[in-house]
């Protein structure tokens, strides 16, 4: 007990001298932009390229004499990925004095944090968290992502299908899985406000020998168009059918269909198959120069989610720049008004806070590969 | 246009039925003659499909027209699964034939989830385009569109090995060992029969039935993975089990049981649903029938 004692009695005085280092050396002469998320656990591969997105971002801006005059300062907290830790994280930024967060990562976290920032008048932005309601349900004006939410890409396969294949009527098919099923739900929902008949919502049994029951209720239906929420291998078993057995209803799915796998295992029958998924930002200048930026700063490539962290950071510490100071109103003003250019191309804030400019693309299957659509 | 529907929902469940069907017989079989369910066979079935894979795609390569490829695609697979349910016998099973009942049942389990790690570890984990092998025939065109030719292959290609099947066990000699085997191995060896040798003669049997079923079907679905074999085999033990697990006439007819069963819920009510509807027949059978629908019953001698 005594050693622990001691031990603490040490810790202590680090921590106290080094809070008291940061507050003697850079009080209220930088902008600090706080960066939590899901740092280690099974999910620190979806947060760790997020950090070191802002470290580039901020050695850039700091080489380039900072924002307003101040260098930025960057406040790394882990969240684990799980909404108790998530509050705890935020609860430290606050009283850190964050001026602008990145973050969170998981879509759970994310909305646990949110309403700390709220309280605080801090602006959040995330670059992965996906649920809809964390921008639609118009609780948080404070959060902003620079990702498409998953209804984005419902709402892009209604409008492709309206307006470019002209359908009257759809059959929603689904692998039964949360993912598959989520994504099947939304399509549903928005067809039907678009005022499209779904003539056959089902699920079917991923890994089944056979699928022609299925099929042959779909052809019964005769949908213009059969809408697959799922991953690829159970659509190309089932598009293929579909084509075997001489049907030639257009088939359309999600970011899950948009694999190379799939045109590799449906082959000819992949042709003419639709899929939504990211839009392809490979020939972006800045992009190709954040890419090199990491590769040259940590001898690898980028993970998941830094293109859209290191437009996310660049975002904030622009609106910081525009707002010409760390005031709540201005800086959200300046997101919804001003576009930046990031590596995602150039963006804004729309009214909810969702990024525009930004999202998926519908692809073909054109002669083995998928092919944009404008 | 009803009529119609019901027609193509029947030919759906009857090739479903016969896909189960040819993983059946080899459940069956082996059942019949030692009461063992080898968990294993629907990773002979998978084996089947990659060798076929493997095999069809060097030929291809080497420019053999496409009918010699099937020929040749499917011997290999079948020479080649049947090894593996041979060694697979004298491996984890005939140490065990004295065993109590339970210890094989683990071992074939055991013996199942190795192959697929196995499988998973040396090919990969990916899914793999199957090609066609059957080609769609230009005669039959103008069905196309109820069923299409290699379902048709199927259909008919279930319905020799079921023929072939029946020959072997009710009209020869090693069929007659086979039967006098599964009435009783201990009088069996008494009188001259080498019960070693008709317990892994009927492993390889049901072994080249599952490689036949599993080169027809992932050619019929075109794709493949190391994970196909876990699902097929469990529907095929049901179908086996509801036509009455050890008869063989039992397993192709439970087989078409479960495919016109499932095939007609999911055209007429949901395919949410299938699966409870498959497992609802097989309670509601098992209830009125306790040996399935073929199947003899034996009262246990205490």
């Amino acid at each position: 007990m005594k050693k622990m004692g001691k031990l603490f009695a040490v810790l202590s005085t680090l921590l106290f001298t080094s809070v008291a280092l940061t507050g003697s050396c850079f009080a209220a002469e930088t902008i600090k932009l706080g960066v939590p998320g899901a740092h280690s656990g099974d999910l620190a591969s979806y947060g760790l390229p997020t950090v070191k997105a802002a470290e580039l971002v901020v050695k850039k801006i700091n080489a380039n004499g900072g924002v307003l005059g101040k260098q930025v300062e960057l406040l790394v907290e882990d969240d684990v990925c799980k909404p108790e830790v998530a509050g705890n994280s935020a609860t430290k930024l606050v009283s850190d004095g964050a001026d602008v967060i990145l973050g969170h990562i998981c879509s759970g976290a994310t909305k646990a944090g949110l309403g700390f920032y709220k309280d605080a008048k801090i602006v959040a932005m995330s670059p992965s968290a996906t649920t809809p309601d964390l921008t639609l349900s118009g609780e948080y004006p404070n959060f902003f992502r620079t990702i498409a939410h998953d209804a984005v890409q419902a709402k892009l396969q209604v409008k492709f299908a309206t307006e470019v294949l002209h359908v009257k009527k759809i059959a929603v098919l689904h692998d039964k899985g949360d993912y598959g099923k989520g994504q099947a739900e939304l399509a549903r929902k928005y067809f039907t406000e678009a005022g499209i008949e779904v003539v056959l919502f089902e699920g079917v049994t991923p890994g089944a020998v056979d699928y022609s029951a299925i099929v042959t209720k779909v052809r019964r239906f005769k949908p213009d168009l059969v809408v697959w929420g799922g991953y690829h291998p159970e659509a190309s078993k089932i598009v293929s059918l579909m084509r075997k057995k001489r049907m030639k209803t257009a088939f359309i799915g999600g970011d899950g269909v948009k694999d190379d796998t799939f045109i590799k295992v449906a082959g000819k029958y992949a042709e003419g198959v639709y899929a939504t998924g990211p839009m392809d930002i490979s020939k972006n200048p800045l992009a190709i120069q954040a890419k090199k930026e990491h590769q040259d700063a940590y001898g690898s490539d980028p993970g998941a989610f830094f293109d859209a962290a290191y437009s996310a950071a660049l975002a904030l510490l622009n609106a910081v720049d525009k707002a010409g100071s760390t005031d709540y109103d201005a800086i959200i003003k300046v997101l919804h008004t001003e576009y930046v250019d990031t590596p995602l191309g150039k963006i804004s804030f729309d009214e909810n806070g969702d990024a525009t400019g930004i999202g998926f693309s519908v692809y073909r299957v054109e002669n083995g590969a998928f092919v944009e659509q404008k | 246009m009803d009529f119609d529907y019901f027609t193509q929902l029947f030919l759906g469940g009857l090739t479903r039925g016969s896909i189960y069907a040819l993983i059946a017989l080899g459940y069956t079989m082996v059942y019949g003659i030692i009461q063992l369910i080898n968990f294993a066979h629907g990773e002979i079935y998978m084996i089947g499909a990659f060798t076929g894979l493997i095999v069809s795609s060097v030929l291809t390569m080497m420019g053999m027209p496409a009918l010699g490829v099937v020929v040749m695609a499917a011997m290999a697979a079948v020479i080649y699964s049947s090894a593996y349910g041979y060694t697979m016998e004298k491996i984890a099973y005939k140490p065990l034939r004295n065993a109590p009942r339970l210890s094989a049942l683990i071992s074939a389990i055991g013996m199942s989830l190795f192959l697929q790690n196995y499988v998973l570890l040396a090919q990969t984990s990916d899914f793999l385009p199957f090609p066609s092998l059957i080609p769609d025939f230009e005669f039959w065109e103008p069905y196309a569109h109820m069923i299409t030719s290699p379902e048709l292959v199927i259909l008919i290609t279930t319905f020799v090995v079921m023929v072939l099947l029946t020959v072997l066990i009710k009209f020869t000699k090693i069929g007659k060992a086979m039967r006098a085997t599964s009435q009783d191995q201990v009088m069996a060896a008494l009188l001259g029969i080498n019960v070693d040798r008709i317990i892994s003669f009927t492993f390889v049997v049901g072994s080249a039935t599952a490689a036949i079923g599993g080169i027809l079907i992932a050619s019929h679905i075109g794709q493949i993975n190391f994970y196909m074999g876990f699902i097929a085999g469990i529907k095929a033990f049901v179908a086996a089990v509801l036509g009455g697990i050890g008869s063989i006439p039992g397993a192709v007819l439970g087989s078409f049981v479960l495919g016109w069963t499932e095939s007609f819920f999911t055209g007429y009510i949901s395919s949410d649903y299938e699966d409870v509807f498959a497992f609802i027949i097989l309670v509601v059978i098992l209830i009125f029938r306790p040996a399935g629908i073929l199947g003899k019953s034996e009262t246990q001698k205490v």
